[in-house]
């Protein structure tokens, strides 16, 4: 039977569980709502390392060997790695993975990578390739200040709609052993575009992109949102839920009931200044390990439909006065029980 | 859902975007510019007081000493991630004076120092100051060659 | 009086300024480059240097007040050396400032080390 559903959705045959996930964040993300999930706090923004982006590469080894260990896995045991970050040519993941000597996909989705992520390593395992796959991404808030603002000690003033980069990393190992959470099916987005070039407001930019996937997602499966217990955006912030939903809304969906988004859920922002909330695909993809699948495995939520967001741009293509396209990737997650 | 391609209907979102975002009050941020902007300001006519009455510089040397003092005291903020901190509260009151200037040299140059001293802090050092330099001396220069001009006939 | 005007003029000249910033999406980078240019052309329009008799530091020392320093040291440099004077006054007239800037930041950048936000 064909696994192909509707337009731009899949739905696996075969069992496909995540068997383990761990997450690495740095000290503000500690201090958030989220802090005592998490597997590992780091107070050092520096890592003990040099610069930001050696930083960020450490936070995804910690987040690697904390999920393979936690899976019962040594390092060689996994047969393949999909991983991505913000920086220029996925650097931080390159650095990050190089020691651990696994094969390597690097991906590149912006703050959606995680979704990609996921996605690529259940196809690999539904297909029979690779079993167990990991999937990880980071970001860091120093480096991706510095390749897409400006330096941290320049004087500006963030506007209420930009967002804060989360410094973290979060891995999963999917793989066919049975576990508590598994990987029910997929929605892969396309690039939507509304011609918005706010770089500033990446939540405005992102959510027609979320708002395509939802809505695709359930045509594709023939669903109502109450077929989800939650649905889950990436990075959205308080702004892009509002234009979410207002969206969604003109498709003939309310999801005002389900949604959540990790963006806001990572940070306070009356305590933490962080404006629409945090970003970055470390935010999505710590959140999902902290937040998410432990609340999955535990049967809190059966179904949950994870939709990381991403804005798609480059410092190039913004200084050129191209727009600011976004995509987002659905992934169906499902509780096992037994 | 579809790409919007026509300019009509992505003019229709931007104006949904803007009137849906919530902004910063500008008549308090303007009140905080105007409070920091002026206390910079009036710092600055601290010093040129200071020139001329109790060292006896004329204008133009008092002037410029408090250029050079300004934008020493603003590299030192930078340093001690302070200016920041100010920015953030200040904004336009600490981008408008010459210290918003001598921040936007120091902030890179602290910051790309891990790239080397050539393509680190030499490249990035210019990279907000430069356009300043570049077109103050580039439209300064074709006024002046407009009064060069004029002065012939 | 000279501190309440340089008060006054310095600080609704940011104030102004904030318009812009909160209201366009223009960045801070080319909202100096404005500020300079719209500077020297002031001070070339006669109306600069007025305003700083008037209000001393509160119209020098913003980015304008820069921008008008060039215009005058163009001027100058015209009037003295003649068409070589527009490629050398402005520099000369923005020597001190410029320079102070780049040694100071180098400086800097020996002793400092950047510092996430919190």
């Amino acid at each position: 039977m064909s696994q192909m559903t509707g337009t731009q959705s899949i739905r696996f045959d075969r069992e496909i569980y995540i068997n383990s996930y761990a997450s690495v964040v740095g000290q503000k993300e500690g201090e958030g709502p989220l802090g005592a999930q998490f597997d590992q706090v780091e107070e050092d923004p520096l890592y003990g390392c040099n610069t930001w982006e050696e930083a960020e590469s450490r936070f995804q080894t910690e987040a690697a060997r904390r999920a393979a260990a936690k899976a019962g896995l040594s390092m060689e045991e996994i047969r393949l790695i999909y991983a991505g970050d913000l920086l220029a040519q996925c650097s931080a993941s390159t650095f990050g993975i190089s020691s651990l000597e696994r094969p390597l996909y690097g991906l590149f989705g912006a703050c959606s990578t995680m979704g990609e992520a996921l996605s690529m390593a259940s196809m690999a395992v539904a297909g029979g390739y690779a079993d167990p796959v990991l999937a990880l991404t980071s970001s860091h808030f120093g480096s991706a200040e510095k390749e897409f603002r400006f330096p941290l000690d320049y004087g500006s003033q963030r506007p209420l709609s930009a967002s804060w980069t989360v410094t973290g990393s979060g891995a999963c190992v999917v793989g066919t052993k049975k576990g508590k959470v598994r990987i029910a099916g997929l929605t892969t987005g396309k690039i939507v575009d509304y011609g918005l070039k706010d770089s500033q407001n990446m939540g405005a930019c992102m959510a027609p992109a979320a708002c395509d996937t939802i809505s695709r997602n359930l045509a594709d499966f023939g669903w109502q949102p109450g077929a989800y217990d939650r649905i889950v955006t990436g990075d959205l912030g308080f702004v892009g839920q509002q234009i979410l939903f207002d969206l969604l809304e003109q498709e003939g969906w309310d999801i005002r009931g389900q949604h959540m988004d990790c963006g806001m859920m990572i940070f306070d922002p009356a305590s933490q200044d962080t404006h629409a909330g945090g970003s970055g695909c470390g935010c999505s993809a710590s959140v999902l390990a902290a937040e998410l699948l432990p609340r999955l495995a535990a049967g809190e939520w059966k179904r949950l439909l994870f939709v990381p967001t991403g804005a798609l741009m480059s410092k190039v293509s913004f200084y050129e006065g191209q727009s600011v396209p976004g995509i987002a990737h659905g992934v169906i997650l499902e509780h096992v029980e037994g | 859902m579809e790409n919007l391609s026509s300019e009509e209907k992505k003019k229709q979102y931007e104006a949904y975007v803007n009137q849906v975002t919530p902004k910063h009050s500008l008549p308090m941020n303007m009140l905080k510019a105007f409070l920091v902007g002026g206390s910079i300001c009036t710092l600055g006519q601290g010093i040129l007081h200071l020139g001329t009455e109790r060292f006896g510089l004329d204008d133009t040397e008092a002037g410029t000493w408090c250029s050079l003092l300004l934008v020493f005291l603003s590299v030192l903020l930078t340093g001690f991630h302070l200016y920041a901190k100010i920015a953030k509260f200040g904004g336009a009151g600490t981008l408008v004076p010459i210290t918003g200037f001598a921040n936007s040299v120091a902030a890179p140059a602290i910051e790309y120092q891990k790239e080397g001293q050539v393509f680190g802090i030499g490249c990035k050092i210019f990279t907000i100051a430069g356009p300043v330099i570049l077109y103050g001396i580039g439209s300064s220069a074709l006024l002046g060659l407009i009064y060069y001009i004029y002065g012939l006939f | 009086m000279e501190y309440v005007n340089a008060f006054w003029v310095g600080g609704l000249i940011c104030a102004l300024v904030q318009i812009l910033l909160d209201r366009t999406k223009l960045l801070p980078g080319r909202v100096m480059v404005l500020l300079v240019c719209t500077g020297a052309l002031l001070g070339a329009l006669g109306i600069y240097r007025p305003m700083i008799d008037f209000a001393g530091a509160g119209a020098s020392v913003p980015l304008l007040g820069f921008g008008n320093a060039l215009w005058e040291g163009v001027r100058d440099a015209v009037d003295s050396r003649g068409f070589l004077g527009i490629f050398s006054g402005g520099f000369t007239a923005s020597a001190v400032g410029i320079s102070g800037a780049l040694i100071f930041s180098y400086l800097a950048s020996l002793i400092f080390q950047p510092k996430m936000k919190d």
